[in-house]
């Protein structure tokens, strides 16, 4: 086990008083909130702040902890001294109790996760019954996988009490159902698939997956609407002809009119994800030519030239 | 269908779609009924009209279960709570307008 450092964690000396590290956890915790924040790894952080400060804003266990005093760094070899419930009154084990601090490291669970013992002494959570811990996980799919529906795997980690009733973190598999038309963002609830519910009684916690999109190599997405860039050749574009388009639910024969524009938008009604309503597609044009113009294509180009009448940019023409 | 296959867990998408009675939402919120009333009444979450009985969609749900996270861990009320969600939405709607 790791021992750390919740002086280095908050940012504050040791001296610190109860209102500075008040100051320091609230300054820290609006940039580093999960809700609020844009930091990848924003919702580690912010558990171990919100550990440090539970220990550090309670008088008692702030007096238990200093016993180790300042040579103690974050992530040294740590083994919690055997006398410790005698000198300090904190548990170890917490045998089932105390249900806030799920999220909390082995490190802090050894220490105060039984809360305190003793005669008359408060034991937190000891008889009580609560939900156990929500986890939030994210899963990124490939939009086909959207569009089709499919079965994913996602390993996440969920606090589960040990033989001795202490909070560890492990590692589980899940298999979960990726609903067809789900859109980028939203978020799957799973309902007791988080940490185990606290006390007799106490419901598990459940897990809300957030859905994002893997990046598509030929694709956009606007919530239910796709997006394609389609190129077209400018004889495709000035005759109209029926090209073939790609769209998820595979290849469509695609009308495009006469004199269309480069950036013109077509719209494939229902195309899009599934969904009530389904979402579209919409396929922007792009007028393409090649690298090179060969010598027969630019006779043709030349005597186009000299037969239309057309200045795209008489509007500009001041 | 393989036997993983068989054995996917299938969950709720918290969209427009999936409504919850007051009583699931307090379930799933794990907290009292008056508490969703506040939160109601400070303009938080917003139930949905014209149902009987109170309801809310999934929008809300996970509006009230972060509102509920500011105020813990921030120590905001529910009004201040509110006018962060609002800003947080307006400003992630704009950062999607702004990465596509």
């Amino acid at each position: 086990m790791k021992f750390r450092d919740y002086y280095e964690i908050l940012g504050v000396p040791r001296t610190a008083t109860a209102e500075d590290i008040k100051k320091a956890y609230r300054r820290l915790a609006r940039k580093y909130h999960p809700d609020v924040s844009k930091e990848a790894d924003a919702e580690a952080r912010f558990k171990e702040m919100k550990e440090a400060y539970s220990v550090l804003k309670d008088p008692e266990k702030r007096k238990a902890y200093d016993r180790f005093g300042a040579d103690w760094k974050t992530g040294q070899e740590f083994r919690p001294p055997p006398d410790w419930e005698r000198q300090t009154g904190f548990r170890h084990a917490n045998m089932g109790g105390a249900g806030d601090h799920q999220g909390f490291s082995d490190f802090f669970e050894t220490l105060f996760g039984g809360g305190r013992a003793g005669p008359g002494a408060f034991r937190e959570g000891f008889g009580g019954s609560s939900k156990g811990e929500d986890v939030n996980a994210r899963i990124a799919i490939p939009l086909e996988d959207a569009f089709h529906g499919a079965t994913r795997q996602l390993s996440i980690e969920v606090p589960e009490l040990d033989d001795q009733g202490r909070y560890r973190h492990r590692k589980r598999t899940l298999s979960v159902k990726i609903p067809k038309g789900i859109v980028a963002g939203q978020r799957i609830r799973l309902a007791d698939q988080g940490g185990p519910g606290i006390g007799a009684g106490g419901r598990s916690g459940d897990l809300y997956l957030q859905v994002d999109y893997e990046p598509h190599p030929v694709f956009e997405t606007q919530e239910r609407d796709v997006i394609v860039k389609l190129p077209i050749t400018p004889a495709e574009a000035a005759l109209g002809r029926t090209v073939q388009a790609p769209t998820l639910g595979g290849t469509v024969d695609l009308k495009i009119p006469p004199g269309s524009s480069s950036g013109k938008r077509l719209r494939l009604k229902g195309r899009g994800l599934p969904g009530n309503p389904p979402g579209d597609q919409y396929v922007d044009l792009k007028i393409v030519l090649p690298a090179r113009i060969d010598d027969k294509a630019r006779l043709l180009y030349e005597q186009l030239e000299k037969a239309e009448r057309f200045n795209p940019r008489a509007s500009l023409v001041t | 269908m393989n036997e993983r296959n068989k054995d996917a867990l299938r969950g709720v998408v918290l969209d427009a779609h999936a409504v919850f009675t007051v009583r699931e939402f307090c379930s799933v919120c794990d907290v009292d009924q008056p508490l969703i009333q506040t939160m109601v009444e400070e303009g938080v979450i917003e139930p949905l009209p014209d149902r009987g009985q109170l309801t809310f969609h999934g929008e809300a749900l996970l509006r009230a279960r972060r509102a509920l996270r500011l105020v813990d861990d921030l120590g905001l009320n529910w009004p201040g709570a509110a006018l962060a969600l609002d800003l947080l939405e307006r400003l992630e709607r704009l950062e999607s307008i702004a990465n596509r």
